[in-house]
């Protein structure tokens, strides 16, 4: 008998990946996506793609890149996991390559490399600065070709509501939702395997895309699997303010010789052009010699604050600073980062090669996610998470370009993984639960539908986004975090008085925003009280009550697990795999 | 002081069979405001200019930095995405229409699946032998590269067809998005070894010849693809292979 299908939710870098190599074994490949899989948000990805190529003559080493990786990420990562991924590194940029990504060029013909925060070395092979636009595209293009050989078939405008689980407590397919017809149905497969990326709607405002809701993740949340890690959100230094979104502005423009600074004084009037080199305060060249404006983002993301809003610095009175390229030739920037000048350009109107661009940090992404073992299984058997969904790779804070690298790597360990167990699997007895969980599923949305209440979703959604970037991004006091878990509590409590102002059956988004915006409130109060828990400083995650690590008490995973009590997840801590690097003090303002 | 407002004309259709009706918003403005704003806005308030309730707007969007290509629709008549169409800089009242040659789905959502159906038809990938390890890719100057990047970065949001005159039902043209990437891949050093395919793919009805030469597509494509170079460089292509095709049979 063939083994049965294999479900992946989620068509960006990770996803594909995982489809792939399914393909490639033999196996077959269920896809569901919300957008086209060519329109994921792994599309965003700008700067590059981190690995230990060493084409720079520097001496760069995968061992480097893993030791720079677990130093970054304040040594809350798996090492082992993270050691495997710096060793392939540099094979999954040559296969890229191989694809027909379109890499930037040394003169010789070879891959061109770049730097990147949190290393001294050239390590970031990069496609100008749509890197991740280019990836896509090229593990888009093989899907297309296993697509068209019968060994894929895609869900597009399919959402994911949840995991079809038998009675002994293993994956048996998942529970899809159309977004056109707003039909429900069950879909049978031996494993599931969750690519499905950010949880950026949560904070409201940041620089994920509008599907990156972390839906997904919370449903098989509720269902008992394990959220590790969940309180260490990355607040990226360098976004275009905006009103529907922060755009990202990559660390390459930093790699590339960008210069971070703010006017000595406070209410200097003149445009920052005019402003003479001596009364420009280059605060991160400053404070970090050694590695300057290329520190770790939760480093820099914590100095922007400081100058801001300590020592009450800015742009002409508004929290923001520059982030300067005019001192490059404009052949260079058009060459290498192109395509972040062309989004400033279009969305602020002032050209960056002539004028300084104007930013701010923006929450960005999630270290953790849901908990998975070395082989990206869940602990309910049959269920897996790969990429920005999982949560073993980044440790307390991530390295820019390395979430490319840990999308493909659990991707490519993922599927597999997923073959082999499917391969072995014995049938499900019965539907395996399939009629239930439709039916499940099924009520909620009847449910939902017709509730009489009077609140407006995005209205609620706005509130949320609020309390979380205001109490729970980059400096974290246990009051304001625990004013945030009440205010969740009260958007709970008022979702349940939610009116859809649309209650037809066809091409309803509010509709299913509504149902995300539920798993949102759910996954924010694993977020806020694992940040209330964890009474340290680390990586990302900054109470200046507790200003040191504490690796006695603190250096462990975070794992959260649904109990649907009033007072929120349960929380236990599990050991950190350190067995290769040991912890030491991270510094970045001295050599280490 | 009065607050700023920001008038819009949405078609609206609640379905394929159903009619099309115009509904009339006012919304506050705010600096830096787009139209995807605009839409988020009339969400959280789905009220008209008239003070009646509606439906929050079915539109398609993501990144909301033109690097998806979900977010396209016809504003003031144009086609473009709406992310990056900031209000200021636009006439009032903006009407926003959905595209005009692909299948409503609802309001401003159209399918365009087409789109990725041609990609399959002309083989739009670079047939590696696997995904093992084989090595480096192979060398290319970066000269080559810059040929190629402006081309990869086609973001799928069918700009080019629905400007074209000769996209539609009655010659089944391809459009010039899928153009573009048969040059892409055809110049690739590996992708190339499906070139013939690919010219064939595009030499039959539908195929290259149904190009009248309009421009349109490279005046709206939102990333400046060279589109009509693509056209007559692989428009060149198609003639020699028919050429050699003819010959060999």
């Amino acid at each position: 008998m063939a083994a049965p299908r294999i479900i992946v939710v989620g068509g960006g870098l990770a996803g594909l990946s995982a489809v792939i190599k399914i393909a490639e074994a033999g196996g077959t490949v269920d896809l569901f996506s919300i957008v086209p899989v060519k329109r994921s948000h792994s599309v965003c990805a700008q700067g590059g793609i981190n690995a230990a190529k060493n084409l720079k003559g520097e001496g760069d080493t995968t061992w480097q890149h893993f030791d720079d990786s677990v130093y970054g990420g304040d040594f809350l990562a798996n090492q082992t996991l993270v050691k495997e991924m710096c060793e392939a590194a540099p094979g999954i940029i040559d296969l890229l390559d191989r694809m027909g990504v379109p890499f930037n060029r040394t003169p010789e013909g070879l891959l061109d490399f770049r730097r990147f925060g949190g290393t001294l070395y050239n390590r970031t092979a990069f496609a100008g600065a749509t890197t991740g636009q280019q990836l896509l595209y090229a593990l888009d293009e093989q899907v297309r070709r296993h697509e068209s050989e019968g060994k894929v078939r895609k869900f597009e405008g399919w959402e994911f509501l949840s995991a079809v689980i038998d009675s002994k407590g293993q994956a048996r397919g998942i529970v899809a939702m159309n977004l056109r017809t707003m039909e429900l149905k069950a879909f049978p497969a031996g494993a599931v395997i969750l690519a499905t990326g950010g949880i950026g709607a949560i904070f409201g405002k940041s620089t994920n895309s509008v599907v990156c809701t972390g839906s997904a993740q919370s449903a098989v949340f509720q269902q008992g699997v394990y959220y590790a890690n969940g309180e260490f959100i990355q607040v990226h230094p360098t976004a275009i303010p905006g009103e529907d979104k922060l755009r990202l502005m990559s660390e390459s423009a930093r790699g590339e010789g960008g210069r971070v600074w703010v006017p000595r004084k406070p209410d200097d009037k003149r445009p920052g052009r005019q402003i003479p080199e001596a009364e420009r305060f280059y605060f991160l060249e400053e404070w970090y010699p050694k590695y300057g404006n290329l520190v770790p983002r939760d480093i820099a993301t914590r100095a922007i604050h400081k100058v801001v809003y300590e020592e009450g610095l800015g742009i002409n009175g508004s929290p923001m600073v520059y982030l300067d390229l005019t001192h490059i030739d404009r052949a260079t920037l058009d060459r290498k980062l192109g395509g972040i000048l062309e989004i400033y350009e279009k969305f602020v109107g002032e050209d960056p090669r002539d004028v300084p661009m104007k930013i701010f940090p923006g929450m960005h992404y999630t270290m953790g996610g849901l908990w998975v073992d070395n082989n990206q299984m869940t602990n309910i058997p049959g269920v897996y998470a790969i990429g920005e969904c999982d949560y073993q790779y980044h440790g307390a804070n991530r390295l820019g370009a390395n979430s490319l690298l840990s999308c493909i790597f659990a991707g490519f360990r993922a599927g597999p993984h997923a073959l082999k167990y499917t391969q072995d699997l014995t049938a499900a007895e019965g539907d395996g639960g399939q009629a239930a969980e439709l039916a499940r599923q099924a009520e909620l949305n009847k449910k939902l539908m017709a509730n009489p209440g009077t609140e407006n979703p995005f209205k609620l959604w706005r509130e949320l986004g609020e309390a979380m970037t205001e109490h729970v991004t980059v400096i974290r006091y246990n009051k304001n975090l625990k004013k945030a878990d009440e205010k969740i509590v009260e958007l709970l409590e008022r979702y349940k008085n939610v009116n859809l102002a649309d209650r037809s059956q066809w091409a309803n988004t509010s509709f299913a925003f509504t149902r995300q915006l539920y798993n949102m409130l759910e996954l924010a109060r694993v977020i806020v009280q694992g940040a209330i828990l964890r009474d340290e400083s680390r990586g990302a995650h900054y109470k200046p009550d507790f200003p040191e690590r504490n690796d006695e008490k603190f250096l462990k995973t975070t794992k959260a697990s649904f109990t649907g009590e009033p007072a929120g997840p349960r929380f236990e801590y599990e050991e950190v795999d350190t067995q290769y690097i040991k912890p030491r003090l991270r510094r970045y303002d001295v050599a280490h | 002081m009065a607050t700023k407002t920001v008038q819009f004309e949405i078609k609206r259709q609640a379905n394929p069979d159903a009619p099309a009706v115009w509904e009339r918003f006012e919304l506050e403005w705010r600096p830096g405001m787009n139209v995807t704003t605009a839409l988020m806005e009339i969400a959280a308030n789905p009220v008209t200019a008239d003070g009646r309730q509606t439906t929050p707007v079915t539109y398609e969007s993501n990144c909301l930095e033109e690097v998806c290509g979900s977010c396209a629709m016809r504003i003031n008549g144009k086609a473009r995405m709406a992310c990056s169409s900031l209000i200021d800089d636009l006439e009032q009242p903006i009407r926003l229409e959905p595209l005009s040659k692909f299948p409503l789905v609802r309001d401003l959502q159209v399918d365009r699946s087409v789109l990725f159906e041609n990609l399959k038809a002309v083989k739009a990938w670079v047939p590696i032998d696997g995904t093992y390890d084989l090595g480096s890719g192979p060398r290319m100057l970066p000269q080559d590269q810059e040929e190629s990047y402006p081309l990869s970065r086609c973001i799928s949001c069918t700009c080019c067809m629905e400007v074209c005159p000769q996209f539609n039902e009655a010659t089944g043209f391809v459009g010039a998005a899928t153009i573009a990437q048969v040059k892409l891949f055809n110049n690739h050093p590996t992708g190339k070894v499906l070139k013939a395919e690919r010219l064939q793919a595009l030499s039959g009805d539908g195929g290259i010849q149904e190009c009248g030469y309009a421009q349109n597509c490279v005046e709206a494509c939102p990333k400046q693809l060279p589109l009509t170079n693509a056209i007559s460089d692989v428009g060149r292509d198609v003639i020699v292979q028919k050429v050699r095709d003819l010959l060999r049979k």
